[in-house]
C-alpha cells in the first residue's frame, strides 16, 4: 500500500489510528488546525482509566471485551501503563450500591478493611469494604497524547492544518463531525484537577453514590483528577458551580484530607456519542468515520485503531462497521 | 383512558427519562412498556443555545406526550424560570412542578410549591405539582388552580414503595375527581399495582426502570402491574375479612356455628 492516508483530527482517536497505521507501514498524514494536543480536544480532559470491567456496570458487552485490548496497546506504544487495578467503594448508607455494582460486573474480588489497607492504606481507615478489579489499569492521558504525537513526529508523519483533496480520509474529528454524522450527540462532562500530598492513592477509585457518582484518578506527584459529570448537552464550556460542588463534595467524602487540596484546574467538554453510546466506524465514499467513543476514548481507541488498520490494509469489515444510514 | 387537563393519554404509566445507560435503552423501555407520558428534566444550562437539543429530539421521537419538569429547583424563582424555558423548548403548557425543600431527602418545599403553582397557573401553565400526601397542602394546590396532583409514594429514588398508605388513601378519598399520579419512591411493579388498586389514576417512576439490570424488561413489568392494578380497582375488589369463607359449599358437613 503506497497511497498516503489522511487522518483528520489529532485527538486520542486520530493519534491512535495514525500510530497503528504507521506501525503497520502505511504512510499517513495528520490534519488538525491545532498542531499539538491540548484543551481543544475532549481527550485532553479524560480520566485515563483503562477499566473495561467496571464500565460493564452500565455499558454493553463490546465495550468490556474491546476495552481489554487497551492496556497492552498503550504499553506497546511506549506509554507508561500503571497496572495497579482499580477500586470501587461506597459510603456506609449506600452499601446496596456496592452489591449491585458487584452483581453487574466481573473479574473483581471483595476486600475487607484489612485487605484494603494493605493496598491502599489511606482508604482502609475510611472504608470497611471495597471491590478490587485487579486486571484494570490507568494512564496519564495528556502524557499519552503528547507521547503519541512525538512518536509520529519522530517517524516523519507530516501534520498539516488543512486536508488535501482526493485522498482516502479517516475522519476522527469527534463531535465536530456532527456536520456529517447528524445522529451524533454531545454529552457534557466536567472535571476537576486537585493537588494534595495528604492523601496517597496508587490506583483509580470509584465512589458509588445514587446521585453523584465520582471517580478519582491519581496522576502522581500528589495530583488527582476528579471526574466526571454526565449531562445530556452538547455544550463544551461553562462548568457550573453545582457540578463542581458535587465533585468536590464527593472527593471530600472519599477522604477529608481532600478538603485541604489545591484546585489546579476545572475542565469541561462534551463527549461524542451515538444513541446507544457505542462506537461506530462508517464509510461514506472515500471517507471513513471513527466516532462515538463516548466516555471510552482511551479505552476503545486502541481496538478501533486495530479495526481501521485491518479494514484499510486487508479489507476486513470491522465489527463496529455501521451501514445503517440513520443520519437525519 | 385517563386524561390530564383534558388531554387523553393512552397509558396510565408515566416514565422519567433520566439515568438510563443510553438513549437507545431508554427508547426500548418506552417501546416495551407503552408508557404514554415521558417526563424530561430541563436543566437551565442545557437550554442555553439548545445545547441539549440532541437528547430532546430523541425523546420527541418516542411519540409520547412530553411532560417537562423542574427537577433540581430549590426556589420558586428557579422553578418558574425553568418552567418558562420548558414551555418554549417543548411547546407545551404542561409542567411537572418540583420545588425541592430538602437536599438529602428531596422532599418538596410545600410553601414554595404553592407559590410557584399559583404563579405558573396564572401564567397559563397546566401544572402537575410534585407534592406529599398532605391533605391541606393538596387543598392549597387545588385552590391556586392545579387540576392534577402528584403525591409521592416515598422520597425520590428510594424504591421504598407507598410509605404512608393511610395518608394516600385519605387523599384519594378526599378528592375523588382530581386525577392523581403517584410519583416517586416506587421500586417494584407490585408497589405500582398497589397504588393503582387504591384508585390512583396513574404512576410515574424513573429510577426503578432506568437502574434495573434490564430496563426494558422492568418497564414492561411495571406496565403490566399498572394495568392489573387498574383492572382490580375497576372491578370493585372484595373486602378483606377475618373469617375464612370457602368458595365451594361444604356439602354434607355439619354447620359449625
Amino acid at each position: 500500500m503506497s497511497r498516503e492516508i489522511t487522518i483528520i483530527g489529532a485527538g486520542v482517536v486520530g493519534l491512535c489510528v495514525a500510530t497503528e497505521l504507521t506501525a503497520r507501514g502505511v504512510p499517513v498524514r495528520l490534519v488538525d488546525p491545532q498542531p499539538q494536543p491540548g484543551p481543544h480536544a475532549c481527550s485532553w480532559w479524560a480520566g485515563g482509566m483503562l477499566a473495561p470491567f467496571c464500565e460493564g456496570e452500565t455499558t454493553e458487552e463490546p465495550v468490556v471485551r474491546l476495552g481489554q485490548e487497551a492496556a497492552d496497546w498503550w504499553a506497546r506504544a511506549g506509554v507508561q501503563v500503571h497496572r495497579e487495578g482499580s477500586l470501587v467503594v461506597t459510603l456506609g448508607r449506600d452499601r446496596a450500591e456496592l452489591d449491585r455494582f458487584a452483581r453487574r460486573t466481573e473479574r473483581h474480588n471483595a476486600l475487607d478493611r484489612s485487605a484494603l489497607s494493605d493496598i491502599e492504606p489511606d482508604l482502609g481507615a475510611r472504608f470497611d469494604r471495597a471491590l478490587y478489579f485487579k486486571d484494570e489499569a490507568h494512564i496519564v492521558p495528556r502524557a499519552a497524547l503528547d507521547h503519541l504525537r512525538d512518536q509520529l513526529d519522530h517517524n516523519g508523519v507530516p501534520v498539516d492544518a488543512e486536508a488535501p483533496e482526493g485522498d482516502l480520509v479517516i475522519d476522527c474529528r469527534g463531535l465536530a463531525a456532527r456536520d456529517v454524522l447528524t445522529d451524533l450527540r454531545g454529552v457534557k462532562g466536567e472535571m476537576v484537577v486537585l493537588q494534595t500530598h495528604d492523601v496517597e492513592l496508587s490506583r483509580p477509585v470509584r465512589l458509588l453514590h445514587p446521585r453523584h457518582p465520582l471517580y478519582i484518578v491519581p496522576r502522581g506527584d500528589g495530583v488527582f483528577m476528579l471526574g466526571a459529570t454526565q449531562i445530556e448537552s452538547g455544550e463544551r464550556s461553562r462548568a457550573t458551580l453545582k457540578s463542581v460542588a458535587e465533585l468536590l463534595n464527593a472527593a471530600y467524602a472519599l477522604h477529608p484530607a481532600f478538603g485541604e487540596a489545591e484546585i489546579l484546574e476545572i475542565g469541561v467538554d462534551a463527549r461524542p456519542a451515538f444513541a446507544d453510546n457505542l462506537p461506530r466506524i462508517r464509510r461514506r465514499g472515500d471517507r471513513i468515520f471513527v466516532n462515538g467513543l463516548f466516555r471510552h476514548g482511551f479505552l476503545l481507541a486502541p481496538a478501533l485503531s486495530r479495526m481501521v488498520a485491518e479494514y484499510v490494509i486487508e479489507g476486513t469489515t470491522p465489527e463496529v462497521m455501521d451501514e445503517d444510514q440513520r443520519e437525519r | 383512558m385517563v386524561a390530564f387537563y383534558e388531554t387523553e393519554v393512552r397509558s396510565r404509566l408515566m416514565l422519567g427519562t433520566a439515568q438510563y445507560p443510553s438513549p437507545a435503552v431508554l427508547e426500548q423501555a418506552f417501546r416495551r412498556s407503552g408508557a404514554g407520558i415521558a417526563t424530561v428534566s430541563v436543566r437551565r444550562e442545557a437550554g442555553q443555545d439548545r445545547a441539549g437539543a440532541a437528547f430532546w429530539d430523541l425523546v420527541a421521537q418516542l411519540g409520547v406526550h412530553v411532560l417537562p419538569n423542574t427537577a433540581g429547583c430549590y426556589s420558586v424563582r428557579e422553578a418558574v424560570t425553568t418552567a418558562h424555558m420548558a414551555r418554549e423548548l417543548f411547546d407545551t403548557k404542561w409542567i411537572k412542578l418540583e420545588v425541592i425543600g430538602h437536599a438529602d431527602t428531596l422532599q418538596p418545599d410545600p410553601f414554595g410549591l404553592v407559590e410557584a403553582a399559583r404563579i405558573l397557573t396564572e401564567d397559563g401553565f397546566e401544572v402537575f405539582p410534585y407534592t406529599t400526601e398532605d391533605l391541606v397542602l393538596a387543598e392549597r394546590l387545588l385552590e391556586v388552580g392545579c387540576k392534577v396532583l402528584m403525591p409521592w409514594g416515598a422520597p425520590i429514588g428510594t424504591g421504598l414503595g407507598l410509605t404512608n398508605i393511610y395518608g394516600l388513601r385519605t387523599l384519594r378519598a378526599q378528592f375523588p375527581d382530581i386525577p392523581m399520579v403517584v410519583d416517586a419512591g416506587l421500586g417494584l411493579p407490585s408497589q405500582a399495582a398497589q397504588a393503582m388498586e387504591m384508585g390512583f389514576d396513574s404512576v410515574l417512576l424513573n429510577t426503578a426502570v432506568a437502574k434495573a439490570g434490564d430496563p426494558a424488561a422492568m418497564a414492561e413489568g411495571f406496565a403490566r402491574a399498572v394495568e392489573a392494578g387498574r383492572l382490580a380497582f375497576e372491578a370493585d375488589p372484595m373486602s378483606p375479612r377475618d373469617m375464612a369463607a370457602p368458595s365451594t359449599p361444604l356439602i354434607g358437613k355439619a354447620f359449625l356455628e
